[in-house]
């Protein structure tokens, strides 16, 4: 299936969670937060959410500003 | 100097930063560290694998507590779900929100940052809103829930000070919450200007971190607060038209 990781286009294996996605950009799991289309995923259920076709998935974190 | 307190939480330095525009953390550090900063605002963007160390790592050593910021965000919704985000990736109900008109002023769009606060305080934030300097919205947002207000004192990184001082001193006097000034900072004067007309601190990073010595601009802010708040707490005298001796003018 195709996802979206941080504006990229993707190819992932179907049924990829929201930890694996992150885990194709990071290994840390504090200070970063996920949204998938635009909901708050919580840390909490990263491992049990799947992704979908098409989903949209943002994987923020703090830096420098304001 | 007596104590700032934000939603019940007291902090020692008036002087609240921001940690934009460091040329590198190492500078950001010392700056922070010159400043005497007890919260510093981030912002929250994509994951980039490629970043070397965190601003988190800087304010976490520091002991620092740290303010997301929805900056970059043009709609409420933008900024919930940027404040939502950054809730859950920092472990903070705290959240300076922003929400700005444009790109070419930065101005903050009242409309939409009214909204984002309504929505944000339902959902258990402590939120600080960037505004213009606007007393009436002020008063809205301090009724709507929200635990201080951010005017501004002049466009983000301009550097130009407090262009409107009255309306400042409009806001102070009918807030009940703490008064931030934000933006427009430039040199250490403006930020004491800001304390003397009664704001209860003072937001500022550019004017530190752009300046050609950060650390030694942030000392100089840290003593201009201390010394704006003890001036605006001793009462300055009234300005007069003519002299007033202060030596006896008999013989």
């Amino acid at each position: 299936m195709n996802v979206m990781i941080n504006g990229s286009a993707r190819e992932v294996a179907d049924g990829m969670t929201v930890a694996q996605a992150v885990r194709t950009l990071t290994a840390a799991t504090t200070g970063v937060a996920v949204a998938v289309n635009d909901e708050v995923v919580m840390r909490s259920a990263w491992e049990t959410t799947a992704l979908s076709d098409r989903d949209r998935v943002e994987v923020l974190t703090a830096v420098q500003g304001g | 100097m007596d104590d700032l307190i934000i939603a019940g939480e007291k902090f020692s330095s008036r002087l609240i930063m921001g940690t934009g525009g460091a040329p590198s953390l190492e500078v950001l550090d010392q700056a922070l560290a010159a400043s005497g900063t007890e919260l510093t605002t981030v912002a929250m963007r994509r994951l980039d694998p490629g970043a070397r160390g965190s601003v988190l790592d800087v304010l976490r050593k520091r002991d620092i507590k740290v303010l997301p910021n929805t900056a970059g965000c043009f709609t409420a919704g933008e900024a919930v779900l940027t404040a939502r985000l950054a809730r859950e990736a920092l472990g903070t109900n705290w959240v300076k929100l922003e929400v700005i008109a444009d790109e070419r002023t930065l101005l903050p769009d009242p409309i939409e940052t009214f909204d984002a606060a309504e929505r944000l305080v339902a959902d258990g934030f402590v939120v600080l809103p960037y505004i213009g300097d606007d007393p009436a919205l002020a008063r809205r947002l301090e009724q709507a829930g929200c635990a201080a207000v951010m005017p501004l004192g002049a466009p983000i990184g301009s550097g130009l000070g407090i262009r409107n001082p009255h309306n400042i001193e409009l806001i102070v006097e009918a807030a009940a919450v703490p008064v931030i000034l934000d933006a427009g900072i430039g040199t250490a004067s403006d930020a004491a200007l800001a304390m003397e007309l009664g704001c209860d601190a003072v937001l500022l990073a550019t004017a530190v971190t752009r300046a050609q010595r950060p650390d030694l601009m942030a000392a100089a802010m840290k003593s201009a607060v201390v010394a704006g708040r003890l001036a605006r707490q001793a009462g300055r005298i009234p300005r007069r038209r003519y002299a007033e001796a202060s030596s006896p003018m008999t013989p």
